[in-house]
């Protein structure tokens, strides 16, 4: 883990609707080092895959993004569609949530994975064909000769999403999204998935960004891990001094939140309330409403970033009282 | 495949019946007894009489149809009460006029429908869009006499570009296709005005789909997303308007031909039905519900072949 591939600076992405202008990321910043897996958590509507979809530059059109995203020595925010259409597929790719939607219906297989390679890798008809099949293999496709000529409605939900890891991965990319790969499949095809993702990130040394909401799967396949909330990132760290050594109030909730079917006692804790609408104003931390802990001053004031250790950071105004302290501080009604 | 088609001929075959059976009873039913017509103001009762009894109207109805019915299985459509030319030969030298105009008209409006559609989708709420929404409801408002006039009396008699009517010359000569462009457009509004509407809404859903994103993300041309993969997911329902469309067209040329003086099935079939002309008119109903029934296969096969998700089973 050396260099830094990906630097993300106080990106900023609105979306114009009918009822003003409304943010759904807030100004995050983090970096990814070549052949790390960085996990993105946080409920559904927290801006991930906003966040995904800005450094992709496949944002819809309403919408815009500011700030800096720094890739191989270029801002990818600044670059004209024209080059940034020649990034996608090739250094940076990306793999959706929904594999029964996400590959179109009427080509096949062959053709939807053969196009990154054609594009990008200026590959003949043929060779392109040959890549394909041993990408295919790759994947852990079964007969793939044959999978070849086949359209996305004759394979499974797996196998789909085999077939779009083949596709991201075609021209061995630096850096691959995967927008919670596994959400939409079986436990157990999920494992595979992800065991297969941990496999082919170390064989094409890619660095990946795992979008999530499952705390299993971070646990399972990341480095480190940032917690969004509402649009912000509010912790970040190692994954072990994560699960160890939660700081946030949301970071511990959605650890508690996590169902344990080995202990018969536990009971689920679920973080009361919900997300807020993104156009709406909240003053102070965007979680004090939510907030067990919250303080006079977290309605004031958005709090700042502290870093705790090396490789952990948060922005909770409880860091700054004492520690012995806040373990103390009785859980209050929400101000 | 073959299983689709021979299915299908078979069901042409007793939709093909059916339609004969009620256009061989409407005729019979309607008012007007042909024998007057081909007698004249001036026959006698006895003459007309023996008309009758000459075309075999005073066989009971169903006699009446079963041979006719005979005749048809037989490649015989009979003889026109009027000018005793035989039916079948009257409509195959009046059919290409028909088919020439259908085929202009679907092209200038597949041409412009289709364009327009996707334009309309990919400017989505622009002003382009806009238009195209008023301009093809009134497309699909305005009837074709009216337009059809209003385009002889601007480009035809005003400024002269096109003849005024007939249709004469062989399509690929240029006055060929001056004869045609007219009565095209006048036919083709309609449709054109529905396959760009069908279009839009096919096209909008589709640039919206998570595949189109897939594509994006692989770094597919922006021109490329939408003329391959946006395209040919959005054609699928349009295909279907555009066969619907050719149908009526094929059988919705009476009134244009009328307009335009055209010499083809659909004026025949105006003449005939004016003049009691049974089989004549009945050999021009089955061959358009024969056209139209075709058509309607070949779409399903076209169907087959852009959706893989279709089978021929």
């Amino acid at each position: 883990m050396e260099k830094t591939i990906l630097e993300v600076e106080d990106l900023v992405t609105t979306f114009k609707t009918a009822g003003g202008e409304v943010s759904a990321v807030r100004g995050i910043s983090f970096s990814l080092k070549k052949g790390e897996t960085l996990c993105i958590v946080g409920e559904s509507g927290c801006g991930k895959s906003i966040t995904a979809l800005s450094i992709m530059g496949l944002l819809a059109a309403n919408a815009k993004s500011r700030g800096n995203v720094h890739f191989n020595g270029k801002n990818l925010l600044e670059l004209k569609q024209d080059e940034m259409r020649k990034i996608r597929g090739n250094d940076i790719s990306m793999i959706f949530q929904e594999p029964m939607t996400a590959l179109n219906p009427t080509f096949t297989i062959g053709f939807q994975l053969c196009e990154p390679l054609l594009i990008h890798r200026n590959l003949s008809k043929k060779a392109a064909r040959q890549k394909g099949i041993d990408l295919l293999k790759q994947v852990g496709i079964p007969m793939p000769e044959k999978r070849m000529k086949q359209y996305p409605h004759e394979l499974s939900g797996g196998m789909r999403q085999r077939v779009m890891i083949a596709i991201a991965l075609a021209c061995s990319p630096k850096l691959l999204i995967a927008d919670e790969p596994t959400t939409a499949l079986d436990v157990t095809i999920q494992a595979q998935i992800l065991d297969l993702l941990n496999d082919l990130k170390e064989e094409f040394e890619t660095s990946v960004i795992m979008i999530t909401h499952d705390m299993g799967v971070v646990a399972e396949v990341a480095d480190r891990v940032i917690v969004m909330y509402a649009g912000e990132v509010i912790e970040e760290g190692s994954v072990e001094e994560l699960f160890n050594d939660p700081q946030h109030p949301y970071t511990r909730g959605l650890l508690a939140s996590v169902p344990n079917v080995d202990d018969p006692e536990f009971k689920l804790n679920p973080i009361p309330g919900t997300l807020p609408n993104l156009n709406e104003e909240i003053r102070g931390c965007r979680f004090h409403p939510r907030c067990p802990f919250a303080m006079e001053k977290c309605v004031q004031a958005s709090p700042v970033q502290t870093n705790r250790k090396q490789n952990h950071s948060v922005r909770c105004w409880l860091q700054e009282a004492e520690a012995d302290e806040y373990s103390k501080c009785q859980p209050s009604s929400a101000v | 495949m073959a299983g689709l088609i021979i299915r299908r001929v078979l069901q042409l075959i007793l939709l093909l019946l059916g339609i004969s059976f009620i256009v061989f009873l409407s005729m019979h039913i309607a008012p007007g007894d042909p024998a007057d017509i081909i007698g004249g103001p001036t026959a006698s009762k006895e003459d007309i009489e023996g008309i009758r009894e000459s075309l075999g109207l005073n066989e009971p109805l169903m006699v009446q149809y079963f041979d006719y019915l005979k005749g048809v299985i037989h490649g015989d459509f009979g003889f026109s009460f009027q000018t005793k030319e035989s039916v079948s030969e009257a409509l195959l030298s009046r059919f290409p006029n028909t088919l020439n105009l259908a085929i202009a008209s679907i092209i200038v409006a597949i041409v412009i429908g289709v364009t327009a559609g996707i334009i309309s989708a990919l400017k989505h709420n622009s002003w382009f869009d806009g238009a195209a929404t008023v301009i093809s409801l009134a497309g699909i408002s305005i009837p074709n006499f009216w337009l059809g006039a209003i385009l002889i009396l601007v480009f035809a008699v005003n400024l002269q570009w096109f003849p005024v009517g007939g249709l004469t010359e062989p399509f690929w000569t240029v006055e060929g296709m001056k004869q045609l462009i007219l009565p095209a457009i006048t036919l083709g509004t309609g449709s054109a005005a529905m396959i760009a509407r069908m279009s839009r809404s096919a096209m909008l859903e589709v640039i919206r789909a998570d595949y189109v994103r897939t594509a994006r993300a692989k770094g597919v041309k922006e021109k490329t997303v939408i003329m391959v993969h946006c395209l040919r997911n959005a054609m699928i329902p349009v295909i279907t308007v555009i066969g619907l469309n050719f149908g009526f067209l094929l059988g919705g040329t009476i009134i244009t031909e009328q307009v335009f003086a055209i010499n083809g099935v659909g004026r025949l079939m105006i003449e005939s039905i004016a003049a009691r002309d049974f089989p004549m008119v009945q050999g021009a109903v089955l061959l358009v519900a024969t056209l139209f029934v075709l058509v309607n296969l070949v779409v399903d096969i076209v169907y087959a072949l852009i959706d893989p998700r279709i089978g021929f089973e």
